[in-house]
C-alpha cells in the first residue's frame, strides 16, 4: 500500500492483518464540534453554566529570590466584589510537587500552595477571587507585600558552586542535595567508559547548551471548580492528567477522593505543560471557601512566566570509536536547569539519556550521568520530547562532527552503529524514568528505510558538501536520527470500559486524555475494529475521574500504545461475551474458558486469538466459523438484556506493558545561510517516521507536522530573554516568535508503517518524536554550508552571524 | 452604553462598558464560539468578521462595532449545517485541539469571499495571523484549497 499526495507519503513495510477502520483517516469524532466553535473548552463551559462565578487572579513575585517580610491583604479584601484572598497565611502548608506523574512521585516535594519565600520572578504570592476579572486585577494592586530580597542564582553553571544562594533551604523531601541546589542526580554506568574512551582510536568531546522555551498551547491553563448538590467538589480543568490532578489536590487540600471529581473537557493543546497541577488546587480551595464556582484562566504572560517551560541543558558528550567508526564508548553528562522547582527534574534528565543512547547500541561502554539544579528562574517541566530533544541536540551534532573527523558519510556512520530488530541495549534496563528501566528488544524498525527515503527526498547524494552559492547565501544539508518510547514500561497503566447497547452500538469510556491529539478518535477506531462495526456505532466518553476508569493521562507518548491496549482488551472481552450469547442462540459450543480468559493485545497480531476459530465479528453480526451461520449483535443484546439469563454485556480492562517499543525517525533539512545577516532559511524539511501501524494516517501526519513546526521554532526563533534579575522580558506571542503559516518551510512527511507485534493493531507512538530533529538537523546543515559548528541554541541570525565573523576575522 | 450589532444576521443590543472589547461582550452574550487566547492581537484565535473583514475581537472595542455586522464562525456554519470550509477542515484532519479553528476558518472565509481561487501563498498570507500550535498548518492550507475548489465547482453549477 502506498498513498502519495503533496508533502505526504505513506508507505508500509512488511505485512499485517487487513483492517476495516484501523489505518483509515476517518473524521475526528469531535471534528464538527471543534470547527463550529462549540462551547466545549473549560472556559466556554464556565461561561455558559456559571456566568456568576468568581474570577481568580494570581499575584506573582517581582523578585527572583527572597522572603515575604510582611503581606497585608486587608485593602484588597475590603474592595467591593472581592470574595477571597489566599496567601501562605490561610492555606494548607502541605509540601507537594506540581508534576502530574505516577506514584510514588519521582519529583521532589518542594512546592506549597503559597510560602513565605519566593524563588523566581513569577512565583506565586497570593490569589484573589472576585466577581469580575477587573475587580480581581484591581485587588492584586491593593495587596501590600514587603519583600526581603536575597541574592539569586541565575545561571545553572553557578548553582553548585560553593557559596551559591540556596534556592530551597528547607531541604525538601525527594530533592537529591538541596544544600548544593541539586534537585536530582543520576549516574548510570555500563562497563568502564573512561577506560574505553582512553583506548579508543578516535575520540570526540563536545559541549552543547540548549535554551528555555515555551509550549504555547493556544488555550492557556484554565480550570474552574464548584461544589455540586451532593457536596462534591468538581474541578473542570484543561489538564493532561485528571487522575494525578485529583490525587494531588486531594492530598494538598486534605479532601477525600470520594468528594473530589476532575473532569477534562475538550482541550486547547497541552504539549506537556498541562501535565502539571498549577491552578486546580486554587480553584478547588476557593470554591470550598466561598461556596461559589471559581475559575482561573492564566493570561498569556502568566503562561510564559509562571507556568512551565523546557529544561535548558548543558550537555557534555564524548564518543570513542575505532578508525572504521565502530562505536565503543558513549559518555553523556547533563547539567539540567530545573529553575525554582524540581518538577520533572529527575525524569526529564533521565530521558535525556534513556531515549537517546540506546539508539547507538553498538557501544560497549556507556555512562550517563547528570545533575538537575535549582536556580531562581522560571520552572521547566514536561515538554514534548521530554529531555530527549535536548539529548539529541548534543548527540546528533557530535556524531556529525565525528563523521567529519573520520571522513565518513554521517548516514553511513549512523547505520553502522544504530540499533536493529532483534537487538537491545543495556541502557534500557539500566535507566528508566528516574529509576531502573526494563530490558527491551526491538521487534520492529523501519529505520534503515527511513534513512534511505529521507536521503533521497532531500537529495543527499547530490547536495551534501557542495556549498552551492547564491551571492552571499550558501546552501547546506543536514540530517539527524531519533527514537522515543511508547509509554513507560511496567509503570503506565490505562483502562477502558465498553458497554453494549440494544441496537448493537457501544459506549466506550476510558481514562485516556485527548488533549487535542485525536485520541478519542483513534481509540474508538481500535474498538470499532475489534467489534466489527463502523465508527458511528461507537460513542466515546473520556477523562472523568467519576465516570470513566483510570488512566495515568496523556504523557510519555503513551496514549495510542497503552490506552489503546486497554481499549483493545476491553473490546475483545465484550466481543467474547457477545460470542457466548451468540453460541446459545445458534446452538453451538463455545468453551467458557475462552470467553472468560483475559484477552491479550498481541492476539491477532503475532499469535492467533483462540476464540476466533469459533466466531468472528462482521458488520455488526456474529458469524460462526464452523457453520457459517450468523446472528446480529442487536439480537444478542436484546436476548441478553431482556430474554434469557439476563445480564449486562460490558467489560472493563486495564493494560500495562513490559514493552515500550520505540518509534523511529530520520530528519533531513536543506538550508540557506545568509552570510551578510546570519539568517538561516529552511528550503526543505523532510521527516521520515516509523510509528508502527498508523491508526489514522491524517492524524499521524498532523502529529508529525505539528512537532516539526514546534521543533523548527525551538531551533530558530523561540527563546526566553531575561532581564538582570531573572525576569522574562519577552512574555508575549508578539515577542516570543512561534512559527506562523508563512514561516513554515516546505515540509515532506514520510510515514513508513511497520507492524509492531506488542502494540494495539500494530501501533507505536508518534506524539513526541517529531520535535527532536530540528536542532541537530539544522545545526548539521549549517555545518555543511559553512563549516561552522554552533554549540548553543537557538540558531538565531545574530548567533550565526557572530560565529561566521569569528571564523572569517 | 448600549450598542446595536447585527451578529450572525440577528440584530442585537448590548449594554457595554466603553473599555470593553468585543471578545468579552460576545462571549458574555453566549457567542462562545469566539475563543480568547493571547488577548493582544497576536494569535488570531478570536477572529470574527466585521462587515466581512477579519478583525481580532480581543483588540476591537465593542463600542466600535456599534452599527456594524459581525459574523462569528457559527454564523458561517454550525454542526447541523456546516460550511464547506468547516467540512474541509474535518475531512483533511486540519484541526487537532481545534482551539484555533474558529478563527482560522473565519479568516479563510473572508479570503474566499474576496478571492475564490487563492494560491497557496495567498492562503498563507491571508491566514498568517492565525497561529496554530498543533498542526504545522499544512493540512489547514490543504483544507482551504480543497474548500475553494469545491465552492468554485458549486458556483459553476
Amino acid at each position: 500500500m502506498s498513498i502519495e499526495r503533496k508533502s505526504f507519503r505513506h508507505l508500509t513495510e512488511g505485512s499485517y492483518p487487513a483492517t476495516h477502520v484501523v489505518g483509515k483517516s476517518v473524521d475526528k469524532v469531535d471534528g464538527y464540534a471543534l470547527v463550529s466553535g462549540a462551547p466545549t473548552y473549560t472556559d466556554d463551559i464556565a461561561e455558559r453554566d456559571f456566568p456568576n462565578r468568581l474570577h481568580g487572579r494570581i499575584l506573582t513575585s517581582p523578585i527572583a529570590n527572597g522572603v515575604i517580610a510582611s503581606i497585608d491583604t486587608s485593602a484588597a479584601e475590603a474592595l467591593s466584589g472581592v470574595r477571597l484572598v489566599l496567601t501562605w497565611k490561610n492555606t494548607p502548608r502541605t509540601f507537594y510537587t506540581t508534576a502530574g506523574q505516577g506514584w510514588p512521585e519521582p519529583s521532589p516535594y518542594d512546592n506549597q500552595m503559597f510560602t513565605e519565600r519566593v524563588r523566581f520572578v513569577g512565583d506565586r504570592v497570593a490569589a484573589v477571587f472576585a466577581c469580575s476579572r477587573d475587580i480581581a486585577e484591581q485587588a492584586l494592586k491593593l495587596i501590600k507585600v514587603s519583600f526581603k530580597e536575597e541574592p539569586a542564582v541565575l545561571d545553572a553553571d553557578d548553582a553548585m558552586k560553593p557559596g551559591a544562594p540556596i534556592v530551597h533551604p528547607e531541604d525538601p523531601k525527594g530533592a537529591y542535595d538541596a544544600a548544593h541546589n541539586v534537585a536530582a542526580h543520576v549516574d548510570i554506568n555500563v562497563g568502564n567508559v573512561d577506560k574505553a574512551l582512553a583506548e579508543s582510536e578516535i575520540t570526540i568531546s563536545e559541549t552543547f547548551q540548549t535554551h528555555y522555551a515555551q509550549h504555547a498551547p493556544m488555550e492557556t491553563h484554565t480550570a474552574f471548580a464548584y461544589t455540586d448538590d451532593m457536596g462534591k467538589v468538581v474541578i473542570v480543568s484543561s489538564t493532561q492528567v485528571p487522575w494525578h490532578a485529583r490525587r494531588i489536590v486531594s492530598r494538598v487540600l486534605g479532601l477525600s477522593m470520594s468528594k473530589l471529581r476532575v473532569v477534562k473537557p475538550r482541550m486547547g493543546g497541552g504539549f506537556g505543560t498541562k501535565q502539571e497541577v498549577l491552578i486546580d488546587d486554587l480553584v478547588a480551595c476557593a470554591a470550598i471557601r466561598t461556596g461559589l464556582p471559581c475559575e482561573i484562566e492564566l493570561t498569556r504572560k502568566e503562561e510564559f512566566v509562571s507556568s512551565r517551560t523546557r529544561h535548558p541543558m548543558r550537555i557534555d558528550m564524548s564518543i570513542g570509536c575505532d578508525r572504521q567508526g565502530n562505536f565503543k564508548a558513549l559518555k553523556m553528562y547533563v547539567l539540567s536547569n530545573t529553575g525554582a522547582y524540581g518538577s520533572h527534574s529527575l525524569t526529564v534528565m533521565s530521558n535525556t539519556g534513556s531515549k537517546t543512547l540506546p539508539l547507538y547500541n553498538k557501544a560497549s561502554d556507556v555512562r550517563f550521568f547528570g545533575d538537575a539544579v535549582y536556580t531562581n528562574l522560571p520552572v521547566p517541566g514536561a515538554y514534548r520530547g521530554y529531555g530527549a530533544t535536548q539529548g539529541y541536540a548534543a548527540l546528533e551534532t557530535t556524531i556529525d562532527d565525528l563523521a567529519a573527523k573520520l571522513g565518513m558519510d554521517p548516514i553511513e556512520l549512523r547505520k553502522k552503529n544504530m540499533i536493529r530488530v532483534g537487538e537491545g541495549s543495556p541502557i534500557f534496563e539500566a535507566l528508566g524514568e528516574g529509576r531502573q528501566g526494563v530490558a527491551q528488544t526491538i521487534k520492529s524498525s523501519s529505520l534503515p528505510t527511513l534513512l534511505d527515503l529521507g536521503a533521497e527526498a532531500i537529495g543527499w547524494a547530490e547536495k551534501r558538501g557542495k556549498r552551492v552559492r547564491n551571492g552571499h547565501k550558501v546552501r547546506g544539508i543536514g540530517m539527524s536520527m531519533h527514537m522515543q518510547g511508547s509509554g513507560i514500561p511496567l509503570i503506565d497503566m490505562a483502562s477502558a470500559s465498553i458497554k453494549l447497547n440494544e441496537d448493537g452500538s457501544y459506549f466506550l469510556t476510558m481514562g485516556a486524555t485527548d488533549i487535542g491529539t485525536g485520541s478519542d478518535t483513534i481509540l474508538s477506531q481500535m474498538a470499532a475494529e475489534v467489534l466489527g462495526v463502523t465508527m458511528d456505532r461507537i460513542s466515546a466518553l473520556s477523562s472523568d475521574t467519576d465516570l470513566t476508569p483510570f488512566d495515568v493521562g496523556a504523557y510519555a507518548s503513551s496514549t495510542t500504545f497503552i490506552s489503546g491496549g486497554a481499549v483493545v482488551k476491553a473490546a475483545k472481552a465484550v466481543r467474547n461475551q457477545i460470542f457466548a450469547v451468540a453460541a446459545d442462540i445458534l446452538h453451538e459450543d463455545l468453551d467458557a474458558s475462552l470467553v472468560s480468559a483475559e484477552p491479550k493485545v498481541e492476539w491477532d497480531n503475532d499469535q492467533p486469538d483462540p476464540i476466533l476459530s469459533f466466531f468472528h465479528m462482521e458488520d455488526g453480526n456474529v458469524v460462526s466459523v464452523r457453520s457459517g451461520k450468523r446472528v446480529s449483535v442487536s439480537d444478542v443484546a436484546y436476548r441478553a438484556f431482556y430474554e434469557v439469563n439476563q445480564h449486562q454485556i460490558a467489560a472493563t480492562q486495564s493494560f500495562v506493558s513490559p514493552y515500550s517499543p520505540p518509534p523511529f525517525a530520520a530528519h533531513f533539512v536543506e538550508i540557506e545561510v545568509d552570510e551578510l545577516t546570519g539568517k538561516v532559511e529552511i528550503l526543505k524539511y523532510v521527516a521520515a517516521v516509523d510509528c508502527g501501524v498508523s491508526i489514522n494516517p491524517d492524524l499521524v501526519r498532523g502529529q508529525i507536522m505539528g512537532a516539526v513546526a514546534n521543533g523548527i521554532g525551538f531551533a530558530l526563533t523561540e527563546e526566553y530573554h531575561f532581564g538582570s534579575h531573572g525576569n522574562m522580558t519577552n512574555s508575549s506571542l508578539f515577542d516570543y516568535k512561534i512559527l506562523s503559516r508563512r514561516d513554515m518551510p516546505p515540509t515532506e512527511v514520510i510515514v513508513v508503517d511497520n507492524y509492531e507485534p506488542t502494540g494495539p493493531w500494530g501501533a507505536k507512538s508518534v506524539a513526541e518524536i517529531g520535535i527532536n530533529g530540528a536542532i541537530p538537523a539544522i545545526g548539521n546543515a549549517i555545518f555543511d554550508a559553512t563549516g561552522i559548528r554552533l554549540h548553543r541554541t537557538p540558531y538565531t541570525a545574530d548567533r550565526v552571524l557572530a560565529a561566521l565573523r569569528g571564523k572569517s576575522i | 452604553m448600549t450598542i446595536s450589532i447585527t451578529v450572525n444576521t440577528v440584530e442585537r443590543s448590548f449594554a457595554v462598558q466603553p473599555d470593553e472589547v468585543l471578545l468579552d461582550v460576545l462571549r458574555r452574550e453566549g457567542y462562545l464560539e469566539v475563543k480568547g487566547s493571547c488577548r493582544s492581537g497576536d494569535c488570531g484565535a478570536c477572529t470574527v468578521l466585521m462587515d466581512g473583514r477579519p478583525v481580532a475581537s480581543c483588540l476591537t472595542l465593542a463600542a466600535k462595532a456599534d452599527g456594524h455586522v459581525v459574523t462569528t464562525v457559527r454564523g458561517i456554519g454550525d454542526q447541523a449545517h456546516p460550511h464547506v470550509l468547516q467540512e474541509a477542515f474535518v475531512r483533511n484532519g486540519a484541526s487537532q485541539c481545534g482551539y484555533c479553528a474558529p478563527g482560522a476558518i473565519t479568516s479563510a472565509k473572508a479570503l474566499l469571499d474576496e478571492n475564490p481561487d487563492p494560491s497557496e501563498e495567498e492562503i498563507r498570507l491571508a491566514m498568517d495571523s492565525n497561529y496554530c500550535r498543533c498542526t504545522g498548518y499544512e493540512q489547514q492550507i490543504e483544507a482551504v484549497l480543497d474548500a475553494a475548489a469545491q465552492l468554485r465547482q458549486e458556483a459553476r453549477k
